[in-house]
C-alpha cells in the first residue's frame, strides 16, 4: 500500500489557517476596523480634499518656492536630527545599560521627558536658552554661532524631541546582548573598536534603524517645539507643518491638504525604505 | 604553556570567591576545576583568562607574569557556557573572526583564512554548516563552533567554562568524549570548569576540587575518587553512606556493632564518621549464620540496567537510610526482596573525625 492520497488538501482561505489560539478573526477584524477609523479614514479624507484643487491647482499649491523651501528644511532637518539622535541615543543607551552609577535611574527617567512635556513648553524653553541673550545663546553668539531663529534652531528642537525614540528602542536590545559576546571578541584578539564595529553595531543595527525611523517620523510632524525657536522666516526657517497652519489660517483648506499629501507620501516612502533596510539587516541573524 | 597561579584572593563584596588559591597547571594537561556552584571555580578561570582582576596574587603564563597583560595578549582560547557566538555572523565568519581582527602585518590572506577555517570546521566535524547562522544550530553544534572559533587563533591555553552545562545529557556525554579525543590530538593545555563530578572524572587528566574559594584536593581522577582527602570531597564525588560512631582501636563502634577500620590517626573514643560508597557495602542475607556486619532492613529496590540500587534502613522503622549498589544478578542469587532483613559488611571504609564532617552534614 504505497499509494498515498495524492490530492493535496485544498488550500484553505489564507486567513483561515488553523490555530490553537482562538479569536484570530475577531482580533484581526477589530484591528482593521480600528486602523480604518483612527488612521486610514482621516488620511483618505486628506487625499480626497486635496483633489478639489485639480492637477494644476495641486501642482501650483505645492511648488511655490516658499513651500518647496519648507519641504527641504523639514525633511533635511528631520533626517539630520534623526541621524544625530542615532549616534547620541546609542551612547545614552550604552551608558544606561552597561554601567552602574549613582543617578542612573534618574537619568533613565529623564530620557522620557521630551515625550511628556507639552511641546510648546519645550519650544519656549529652547528658544529662551538659545536666543542671543539666553544662557547658551549668549555664549555661542560671540563665536558667530546663531541657533535661535535659524534652521540650526529647528535642528536643535528636532533633536530634543527625537532622542527618546532611539534610546528606548536600542536599550532593550543592548540589554539582551550578553557581555560574554564582547568578552569572546576580546579573547579572540579584537580591540575595543573592532568589537564595537564588528560585533556590537551589526547586532544593534535593526534597532538603530527602528529608532531612526521613529525619530524621523516624529520630527517631520513636529510643530509645537519648533515654531518658537525657528523664527519662521519665509524661505529660511519655515517648516511644513507651519506652512499648513498658515494655509488654514487663510481658509485655504485644499491648499493645506495638498501640502499634507506631499508630506505624507514622502514620509511614507522614506519610512518604507528604512523598514526594508531594517528587514534586510535583520534577516542575517534572525533566520530560523 | 604552563600556568601558575599563586596566592590569589578575590572578593565580591563580603563574599570571598577565592581565598589564597595557589595552583600549577603543567603544560599539555587537561585539568578539571570541580566544585559546587559558588565555589570560585569560574572566577579562577576568568582571572587566568584576564577577564577578571584578582584582588591580590599572581598569575604567570609560561613563567611570565601576566599582571600587565590584556586579555588580547594572553593567547587564551575561552569557551563560554552559553557559547557567546556572534549571532549576526555565519558559522564561517564566527570562526574566521579571530583571524580577521589581527593586525594587518600578522593577518593571513583571505585564501589562507578560508583554508584554516575549513580545516577547523572539519576538525569539529561541522564543515557542512559553514554557511549557517548560530540560531540554526543545535546546542551541541554551537558549542563545537565556539571551540573551533577559540582554536582559530592558535591559543596556548584553552579555558572552558562549564562547556557542556547547557546541553542535554546525551549530547553532553558525546561531547565530553569528543573533547577528550580532541585534547589527545592537540595536546593544548586545557582547563575546564564543571560541577559535574562524572564529567570531571571521565575527561580530565587531573581534577582540582574546590569548595568555598579554597582547594580541597588535587589529583588524578582515580586518586581523588579512591582517596578523598576530606569529607567534602567524599560527599561531592558520588553518593556515600555515613556511619556515626566512636573510635575503638582499629574499629568504629556504631551502637552495639563494630566496623573494621584501616589505619587512621584518630584518638581512641573520639567521635567519628565512617564513609562507605554504595558499591563498597556487601549485602548478605540475615539468616542467623552470617557473622558481623550491621543489621538493616530493605526498604526499596530500584533497578536500572545492569545495576540495582537497594535502599535500606538501619534499626527499626525510620532509622538512618543507606544505599547499596549491586549487580542485579548478585541480588537475584542472594534472593533478597523488599522488607527482608540483611547484614551489611563494609568492604572499604574511610574515617574522618566528627568535627571535620560536621559542616557537610549540616548542609
Amino acid at each position: 500500500m504505497t499509494a498515498l492520497p495524492l490530492a493535496p488538501p485544498r488550500r484553505a482561505f489564507f486567513f483561515r489557517q488553523h490555530s490553537v489560539l482562538p479569536g484570530f478573526s475577531l482580533a484581526l477584524g477589530y484591528s482593521v476596523l480600528y486602523l480604518a477609523l483612527i488612521v486610514l479614514i482621516p488620511l483618505a479624507a486628506v487625499f480626497l480634499k486635496s483633489t478639489e484643487l485639480g492637477w494644476a491647482g495641486f501642482w501650483h499649491a505645492t511648488t511655490q518656492p516658499r513651500v518647496l523651501a519648507s519641504f527641504k528644511l523639514s525633511f533635511g532637518a528631520s533626517l539630520i536630527a534623526a541621524a544625530i539622535n542615532v549616534v547620541f541615543g546609542l551612547i545614552f543607551a550604552w551608558v544606561l545599560v552597561r554601567y552602574r552609577f549613582p543617578g542612573r535611574r534618574i537619568m533613565d527617567a529623564l530620557i522620557d521627558l521630551p515625550f511628556a512635556l507639552p511641546t510648546a513648553v519645550a519650544g519656549i524653553a529652547l528658544a529662551t536658552l538659545y536666543a542671543n541673550n539666553g544662557w547658551i545663546g549668549s555664549i555661542l553668539a560671540p563665536l558667530g554661532i546663531e541657533v535661535a531663529y535659524t534652521p540650526v534652531g529647528v535642528l536643535v528642537a528636532l533633536i530634543f524631541i527625537g532622542l527618546p525614540f532611539v534610546v528606548r528602542t536600542v536599550q532593550p536590545v543592548l540589554e539582551d546582548l550578553e557581555a560574554e559576546v564582547e568578552e569572546a571578541a576580546a579573547c579572540l584578539g579584537a580591540n575595543r573598536w573592532q568589537t564595537f564595529r564588528k560585533v556590537i553595531v551589526p547586532y544593534l543595527t535593526p534597532a538603530l534603524l527602528t529608532g531612526f525611523a521613529m525619530a524621523f517620523a516624529r520630527a517631520v510632524g513636529e510643530y509645537g517645539s519648533v515654531i518658537f525657536i525657528a523664527g519662521n522666516m519665509p524661505m529660511v526657517s519655515e517648516i511644513m507643518p507651519l506652512m499648513i497652519i498658515t494655509k488654514l489660517e487663510q481658509y485655504d483648506y485644499a491648499g493645506a491638504t495638498a501640502i499634507a499629501v506631499v508630506m505624507l507620501v514622502v514620509a511614507f516612502v522614506l519610512l518604507l525604505l528604512v523598514n526594508l533596510l531594517q528587514a534586510w539587516t535583520q534577516r542575517a541573524h534572525q533566520r530560523n | 604553556m604552563s600556568i601558575t597561579v599563586s596566592q590569589i584572593n578575590k572578593r565580591f563584596g563580603s563574599f570571598a570567591a577565592l581565598d589564597d588559591v595557589s595552583l600549577e597547571f603543567p603544560s599539555g594537561e587537561l585539568v578539571a576545576l570541580l566544585g559546587p556552584s559558588g565555589c570560585g571555580k569560574t572566577t579562577l578561570l576568568r582571572i587566568i583568562a584576564g577577564l577578571e582582576q584578582a584582588d591580590s596574587g599572581d598569575v604567570s603564563l609560561d613563567g611570565v607574569d601576566a599582571a600587565g597583560m590584556h586579555v588580547r595578549e594572553r593567547a587564551v582560547g575561552f569557551v563560554f557556557q552559553h557559547y557567546a557566538l556572534f549571532r549576526h555572523m555565519s558559522v564561517f565568519d564566527n570562526v574566521a573572526f579571530g583571524l580577521r581582527v589581527k593586525n594587518r602585518d600578522q593577518r593571513p590572506s583571505e585564501t589562507e583564512i578560508r583554508r584554516k577555517v575549513t580545516d577547523l570546521l572539519t576538525l569539529v566535524q561541522l564543515d557542512w554548516l559553514a554557511d549557517r547562522y548560530p540560531s540554526q544550530l543545535s546546542g551541541g553544534q554551537r558549542q563545537r563552533i565556539a571551540l573551533a572559533r577559540a582554536l582559530a587563533v592558535e591559543p596556548k591555553v584553552l579555558l572552558l567554562d562549564e562547556p557542556f552545562g547547557a546541553l542535554d545529557a546525551k549530547v553532553r556525554k558525546e561531547l565530553r568524549r569528543w573533547l577528550r579525543q580532541l585534547h589527545d590530538e592537540l595536546h593544548i593545555t586545557s582547563i575546564f570548569v564543571t560541577h559535574d563530578q562524572e564529567e570531571a572524572l571521565e575527561v580530565a587528566d587531573r581534577v582540582v576540587l574546590m569548595d568555598h574559594g579554597r582547594i580541597e584536593q588535587i589529583g588524578t581522577p582515580d586518586e581523588v575518587y579512591d582517596h578523598p582527602a576530606s569529607p567534602f570531597v567524599y560527599g561531592f564525588l558520588g553518593s556515600v553512606n555515613l556511619f556515626h560512631g566512636r573510635v575503638d582501636g582499629q574499629s568504629l563502634r556504631v551502637g552495639e556493632h563494630a566496623i573494621d577500620l584501616p589505619s587512621h590517626d584518630l584518638a581512641n573514643d573520639a567521635a567519628a564518621v565512617g564513609y562507605v560508597r554504595p558499591h563498597e557495602l556487601q549485602l548478605l542475607p540475615d539468616d542467623g549464620k552470617t557473622q558481623g556486619g550491621l543489621p538493616a532492613r530493605v526498604l526499596r529496590i530500584t533497578s536500572s540496567g545492569a545495576l540495582a540500587s537497594v535502599e535500606l534502613s538501619r534499626g527499626e522503622g525510620e532509622g538512618e537510610h543507606l544505599e547499596v549498589t549491586v549487580f542485579r544478578d548478585t541480588l537475584r542469587q542472594l534472593g533478597v526482596k523488599e522488607g527482608d532483613r540483611v547484614r551489611l559488611k563494609p568492604q572499604r571504609v574511610q574515617v574522618f573525625s566528627a568535627e571535620s564532617a560536621a559542616p557537610l552534614l549540616a548542609a
